[in-house]
């Protein structure tokens, strides 16, 4: 039977992967990220996890060796944070047009200047557009949890497709939280070994990452969307089967109190944890509120979206992150478009804060929540609000 | 891809724009680039095969009188073979 074990969360991931039997893993460490790669060096030098560890330069590098290996049809893993997405984002886009199912964890961190370690989403939003499937996570046991879906949804030969694992650097990272790793035996028959249908073989020859003139680039972006909007359907599939096998189920946008709820908030990763005490704290006092949680950042869920806001009268949105110049945060005016044309909608108010590793308390959740509900009935000058800004 | 260019439709686009026919290129017009042709004097051809040899694009080709001509579906006009064709049997004109 699986043991619920304390340990660190990357730990933990470290575990996750070599369960999953990784065979390549590139990468260059980086803070919050670096005790996943640690961890995994010593897995594969003391020969518990039979893979190739690559240690390399930059995560350019990092990226560029996982594109090579997960062309020849090895299971690939990296890990990077912040400054080392960015460092990564021409070959992002690669790894997704050229359909390689590189799996990566991103423990998200708040971009320079001024240096900070500290976590927001402001280098997950930066991705928005790299065509990877990107899920974000609340805790550790989610974030094992999804690394080993995403293995199975990003090596589905319906989806072929990289994925970004999301978790906020610290406040998930480098915690000490029980976890369930499920057994090996449990893991096998969950995880197909990785099969990729036109690997770099010698005796099959194929060309990678050609030339696309006019005439054909636009058929070749067209048939990359397409199957990102249809890998909705496999990683919701992929999550069911996870429920079924273990107990534990993932849904694209995630509810809590939120049925009868007229005020909705909604927000991403660990910040989640702390809304919902705030949520039930504000339930006790007979208010009437619920909490979304958006679990797939993209593709972006946006019928499940229009659903679960259909019966709210206000929605207020916190996002972790600045789109500099933009109408709102990155995921508001995500939200607001998807909604743009739908009859009945929300008053939506858009809040940004728990910048750079400032933290965002069950007080600041009320406080934010008694401030949006004020703009919904008076309005406000702002095209979003800034949440904690010293004046 | 057996199809033309311009058939090709996205739902025949392999995983990943993966090219798993060899010598496709052979489909792809570079001759739409050209600003200039070469225009020949076989006269003075001596049939060196130097501007073969020069042509970047490889679309140089003996015809039946063996003398070396170059193929308009793929000659950019870049003029490599004027300038290094030692008896000047080659020289660029305007397109139209
Ligand atoms: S003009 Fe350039 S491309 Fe055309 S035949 Fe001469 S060398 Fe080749
Ligand atoms: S380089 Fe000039 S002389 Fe030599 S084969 Fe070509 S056209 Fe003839």
């Amino acid at each position: 039977m699986a043991q619920r074990v304390g340990m660190e969360v990357s730990v933990a991931i470290g575990e996750m992967v070599k369960m999953a039997d990784a065979d390549v893993i590139a990468a260059y460490p980086i803070t919050p990220q670096t005790h996943i790669v640690e961890h995994l060096a010593e897995l594969v030098a003391n020969g518990e996890l039979d893979a190739e560890y690559i240690p390399v330069e930059s995560e350019h590098s990092a990226m560029s060796a996982c594109l090579g290996a997960s062309a020849a049809g090895a299971r690939t893993f990296t890990a990077t944070a912040g400054q080392g997405l960015e460092l990564m984002h021409e070959v992002l886009y690669v790894a997704s047009s050229m359909r390689l199912p590189v799996v990566m964890a991103v423990v998200n961190r708040a971009l320079s200047a001024p240096l900070s370690v500290w976590g927001d989403h402001s280098d997950a939003m930066a991705c928005r557009d790299t065509g990877w499937i990107q899920i974000f996570t609340e805790n550790g046991q989610e974030v094992v949890d999804n690394i080993l879906c995403a293995f199975r949804i990003a090596e589905d030969n319906k989806v072929l497709l990289p994925i970004m694992v999301h978790l906020d650097g610290f406040h998930v990272s480098h915690v000490i939280e029980p976890i369930i790793l499920p057994d090996q035996k449990e893991i096998n028959p969950f995880l197909p070994v990785n099969n990729y249908p036109l690997p770099l073989n010698p005796s099959q020859p194929v060309a990678m990452g050609d030339f696309g003139p006019p005439f054909i680039y636009t058929e070749t972006k067209w048939a990359q969307e397409m199957n990102l909007r249809k890998s909705l359907d496999t990683i919701v599939g992929v999550w069911q089967n996870f429920g079924d096998r273990f107990g534990r189920y993932y849904k694209p946008v995630e509810h809590y109190r939120s049925d009868d709820a007229e005020v909705l908030l909604l927000t991403m990763g660990s910040f989640s944890e702390t809304a919902m005490t705030a949520i039930d704290k504000m339930r006790n006092e007979g208010r009437n509120v619920g909490l979304l949680k958006l679990r797939l950042w993209r593709p972006f869920p946006f019928n499940e979206i229009r659903k679960a806001v259909a019966k709210a009268k206000a929605l207020i949105v916190l996002d972790r992150a600045l789109s500099f110049g933009g109408l709102n945060g990155p995921v508001c005016s995500e939200i607001k478009a998807a909604l743009y044309n739908q009859p009945d909608k929300p008053k939506i108010v858009s809040f940004v804060g728990g910048l750079g590793g400032r933290d965002i308390t069950i007080t600041d959740f009320e406080n934010i929540v008694a401030w949006g509900i004020e703009i919904t009935e008076k309005g406000s000058k702002n095209e979003f609000e800034i949440y904690g800004v010293r004046e | 891809m057996s199809k033309a260019e311009n058939e090709i439709t996205w739902k025949d686009i392999e995983i990943g724009s993966i090219v798993t026919e060899a010598g496709n290129a052979s489909q792809y017009r570079t001759g739409d680039w050209r600003s200039q042709r070469p225009e020949y004097n076989f006269s003075r051809c001596i049939k060196c095969a130097l501007c073969q040899i020069y042509c970047p694009e490889g679309c140089i080709k003996q015809n039946a009188d063996g003398y070396f001509e170059t193929d308009l579906y793929y000659c950019k006009g870049c003029g490599i073979c004027a300038r290094e064709c030692p008896t000047m049997v080659i020289t660029m004109k305007e397109e139209e």
